[in-house]
């Protein structure tokens, strides 16, 4: 086949082009004819289909996504130093350090080829995080299935679990948190979300431009091959269809040796200060990273696609700038520098070639052994792509699911209904203990693991003199999302944020993942945009922005879309990691006194109690006052600080019985509890309010500790205190600590082997 | 007295490995897999991690690197190597060590705080353990299971070069429960488990990886 040059898409207009296979809509084939004044070249097609698709442009989502700029770009712990449109958001966190962090997702690839789509999910963030100029620290991954005893389930979940376990193990990331949830709707359409946080200097945040003329383009990293072509615009925007063609060829194939080697190579590159612009290779390959470089810079590059290393000779020169090879980067560097860049690949065996310099054409210009296949405005590919104002309608079912609450269901009223409703629910999928997942990652690595899974958030130390730190939850409760799109979204950030502050730490910023059916239903968009509103109300009454994140559509089923799953990723800052609060009550916290911060309501509807014993969906969401999330943060910042409590648990999934299991599991000592006067026993136990923590607080230190609450006013009840070995809920029932853990612990290994 | 950690590419536990040995009061010296000098270090430590991505087999390119040259010679004459986990897989690559380390018997990569006995506190790696001690540590690794031929199981055991045995469930398939072995002159340890995450209580299950470190600074010292 010869190579169609400009000169040959100039003097051949009307040759018939595959846009359509391409994944573009005709109106913006017609309006790639109309930038370039002529039909684009294969090459050009190729680089247009994939950067202008659903994944790279956000075309569906770019309207709504822009209502976060309205969030004030500062943090409570410092400055924004970088923010969304980076590769991720850079936050100040004092002492002369900063962090990046950013949550990703990798839906569809990992439902069609798992072990390899989730692995892969997990080196393009890491790759995110290190083109920032920063070491990458530590890993989580929000993950959902569809339910546990499906057989797909069985196919999908152990290879998408030793898929993250494979890749961040070998680059020696621990993995400290995330989620493993199970619905319905995430059969046939798991979803893998990654979330990677970086430590740098702030003198060495790196952004992806490319300037200075006469500056040379160098890729380095893995050769390329034909693998995961047009992974963005064949599998991430579009839904699965039963009967088509397997889209396996879509899906890239990883190697994190590969990795581990660009990371110690990439930070040694920062060290010699010869990076001047940098940029990893993910979603849209080559055409992404020299179209996104150019348009961020001086506006003029040349690249010469035959000096690229191949994995596969035969490839054409399309295929090369649409293959999402993993393991890629490539870097702007003086001339000067070229030679030292080139002799700090070679001490880590990692290739690299001078591929391109920065050029005052203002054009992107490429040539394929000495022809010009590609000659565009780079901006109009990496920037200009077409913005939609998709329809947007409430779903007409919306108000009959409202009004069908959960509150009017049987609950249980006995000791021993109570009793059996408790071990039910510890055993549910959602609920039970995920060790058969996490014990498949490495969260001690880099010895810098303060909290791991199944602590309320992940937190790593900075600065080994200082005790500087980090911590990070991810949360979302997808039924409360789909009762409620805007308050759920409010729901997952509140989760979030309170993770991290029962832990100790101050909440600073806001990473997103937000996983949604298709953009061309009226209905989804209504939960899009409803959600996003919802963040970004949350945000701005909280005071902390969204640094950056990331926009999956086209998460459905045939017409079932998946619940509305807006993931929220918070960051915090601790000044001192040994202040940290963990979730357990040990041996030594005896006689410590529990209590309740917090109001508890008759709010059942969209709880693990409704979805487990009673199979039902339906009514509204808990309230959310996030004013009441910001005092609790503070109490609990306050008391860590402080040393006045040694334990504390947020308040979610399955109610304050599943907080007392997991603490009281955790650190191997029990609890003797009784529901607060006028409070009825099942509701106590099973109610899913927000805004509550249970904290354990030294008996030294009750009066100073209620002291603090009553004088911010903040309600909080004594419910009980550590003792024995067992949990014992006075007056109703009491089960040993042995036939908890047994209960808790036997699902998944039962149904995963 | 210098402790020094070789880097090789695919190194994962290299830097805390470094932080145990200036924990345990050694200064730390980072050697490069390149570089066959040693640069006077009194002890070696081979790291953890998937050392050349664990292709061909755990290992098995490692033992090739320049450094392991010199280390294989000076093992000979008493220098005390510590291999964790990725370690003792080179070790046993390098013949320094007998037995194999396959696959875990589940298949899946296992990290957990686990149990062991230390059953010789006679190498130049567990003299700061009492006979007999019980310690918990981290375990994780993917290939862990440690195999050999009844002979050499029966000779390690009869000469008491088990260094480590799991204690509890077998995490990995290892046969009779071995977490470590050395060789007869108690310089040369291997150890699947990792001592090094646990020498300081804020980031590890404990801090009984630490007598590792504190028992080879004794040995130098002694010899």
């Amino acid at each position: 086949m010869s190579t169609d040059t400009v000169s040959n898409a100039t003097s051949t207009p009307d040759v018939e082009q595959p846009w359509a296979e391409l994944g573009l809509k005709p109106d913006e084939y017609q309006r790639i004819r109309d930038i370039l004044d002529r039909r684009p070249t294969s090459c050009e097609l190729a680089m247009y289909s994939v950067m202008w698709s659903e994944h790279c442009s956000y075309k569906s989502s770019k309207v709504h996504l822009k209502k976060f700029g309205d969030i004030p770009q500062e943090t409570p712990a410092g400055k924004m130093l970088a923010g969304i449109g980076e590769n991720a958001g850079v936050i100040d966190i004092g002492e002369g350090y900063a962090v990046t962090f950013k949550v990703e997702s990798h839906n569809h690839p990992s439902y069609v080829e798992p072990y390899q789509g989730a692995a892969t999910g997990v080196g393009g963030i890491v790759r995110d995080i290190l083109a920032m100029g920063a070491r990458p620290v530590a890993v989580m991954d929000p993950l959902r299935f569809g339910p546990l005893d499906a057989p797909d389930t069985k196919r999908v979940l152990p290879g998408i679990v030793s898929g993250v376990g494979g890749y961040g193990n070998s680059l020696g990331l621990p993995n400290i948190g995330g989620e493993v949830v199970f619905d319905s709707t995430y059969l046939g359409n798991p979803l893998v979300n990654a979330l990677c946080v970086g430590v740098m200097r702030h003198e060495d945040l790196h952004l992806a431009n490319a300037t200075g003329i006469g500056n040379q383009i160098i890729l380095y990293g893995a050769k390329t091959g034909g693998d995961g072509i047009g992974g963005v615009s064949v599998l991430a925007s579009e839904t699965f269809a039963d009967g088509g063609p397997t889209k396996r060829p879509a899906v890239q194939v990883g190697d994190p040796f590969m990795e581990k080697l660009l990371i110690e190579c990439t930070l040694e590159l920062f060290a010699a200060r010869i990076v001047e612009g940098i940029q990893d290779l993910g979603g849209a390959g080559l055409s992404c990273a020299t179209s996104e470089l150019a348009s961020a810079g001086d506006g003029g590059m040349h690249v010469s696609l035959d000096k690229v290393p191949l994995r596969d000779a035969s490839l054409a020169p399309e295929e090369i700038l649409m293959s999402e090879s993993q393991e890629r980067m490539m870097a702007v560097v003086t001339p000067a520098g070229v030679e030292e860049f080139l002799k700090i690949c070679a001490k880590w065996d990692v290739q690299a070639d001078v591929i391109g310099e920065v050029t005052d054409t203002g054009l992107l210009q490429i040539d394929w052994h000495g022809e010009r296949v590609v000659d565009v405005p780079p901006r109009t590919v990496a920037h200009d792509g077409p913005v939609y104002e998709r329809p947007i309608a409430r779903p007409a079912w919306q108000d009959e699911l409202q009004a069908d609450g959960a509150e009017k269901l049987p609950r249980a009223t006995t000791g021993e209904e109570l009793r059996d409703t408790l071990l039910k629910l510890i055993a549910s999928p959602n609920l039970c203990d995920k060790s058969w997942v996490t014990d498949q990652y490495d969260r001690y690595v880099l010895g810098n693991s303060v909290l791991a899974q199944p602590e309320d958030s992940g937190m790593i130390r900075v600065d080994e003199t200082s005790g500087l730190g980090v911590a990070v939850s991810t949360d979302c409760n997808g039924r409360f999302a789909k009762l409620d799109p805007y308050t759920g979204a409010k729901l997952a950030l509140a989760e979030s944020y309170r993770n991290v502050a029962t832990t100790g730490a101050r909440p600073a910023a806001v990473t997103d993942c937000l996983n949604f059916g298709s953009p061309e239903d009226a209905g989804v968009m209504w939960q899009f945009s409803e959600a996003i509103r919802g963040l970004v109300d949350g945000c701005i009454e909280l005071g902390i922005p969204v640094t950056g994140g990331n926009v999956s559509f086209y998460n459905q089923t045939g017409e079932t879309p998946i619940l509305p799953t807006p993931v929220v990723g918070v960051l915090g800052v601790i000044d001192d990691v040994t202040r940290r609060t963990p979730i357990g009550f040990t041996a030594e916290m005896e006689g410590h006194q529990l209590y309740l911060l917090g109001e508890t309501e008759e709010e059942l509807s969209g709880s693990e109690w409704a979805h487990v014993i009673h199979g039902h969906l339906g009514g509204r969401p808990p309230a959310v006052d996030l004013a009441v999330e910001a005092q609790l943060a503070d109490i609990l910042i306050n008391a860590s600080r402080d040393g006045l409590i040694d334990a504390a648990h947020d308040v979610s999934d399955g109610g304050v019985a599943q907080v007392l299991v997991e603490s009281t599991l955790r650190g191997g000592t029990g609890a003797r509890v009784w529901a607060p006067d006028g409070l009825d026993p099942f509701l106590f136990l099973f109610a899913e309010s927000a805004g509550r923590a249970v904290v354990a607080v030294p008996r030294t230190e009750e009066v100073r500790f209620t002291d603090m609450c009553t004088a911010r006013r903040f309600p909080h009840t004594k419910i009980g205190v550590v003792t024995g070995e067992s949990l014992d809920v006075q007056d109703q029932f009491e089960v040993s600590l042995t036939d908890l853990r047994e209960t808790w612990t036997a699902t998944l290994p039962a149904a995963l082997g | 007295m210098k402790i020094g950690v070789v880097t090789f590419p695919g190194s994962l536990d290299d830097v805390d490995a470094r932080r145990a040995a200036a924990v345990a009061g050694a200064e730390a010296v980072a050697l490069w897999h390149g570089d066959a000098d040693l640069h006077g270090v009194d002890a070696v430590v081979l790291p953890g991690g998937f050392s050349y991505g664990d292709y061909l087999r755990a290992g098995a390119i490692s033992r090739f690197a320049p450094v392991m040259d010199t280390i294989i010679k000076k093992a000979g004459g008493g220098l005390p190597v510590l291999g964790i986990c990725n370690g003792f897989q080179v070790l046993c690559e390098s013949h320094l060590l007998p037995g194999a380390l396959i696959k875990n018997h589940h298949r899946k990569f296992i990290c957990k705080d686990q149990a062991l006995r230390i059953e010789n506190n006679r190498t130049a790696w567990t003299s700061d353990y009492d006979a007999n001690h019980e310690i918990t540590i981290v375990l994780k690794n993917q290939d862990g299971s440690y195999v050999a031929d009844e002979a050499t199981l029966d000779r390690l055991e009869g000469e008491g070069l088990v260094v480590a045995r799991y204690l509890d469930e077998n995490p990995n398939g290892s046969y009779r429960d071995i977490a470590g072995i050395s060789n007869e002159r108690g310089n040369v340890v291997g150890l699947m488990p990792h001592p090094e995450h646990c020498v300081e209580t804020l980031t590890g299950p404990s801090t009984d990886g630490l007598g590792f470190f504190t028992s080879v600074l004794k040995a130098v010292v002694a010899s």
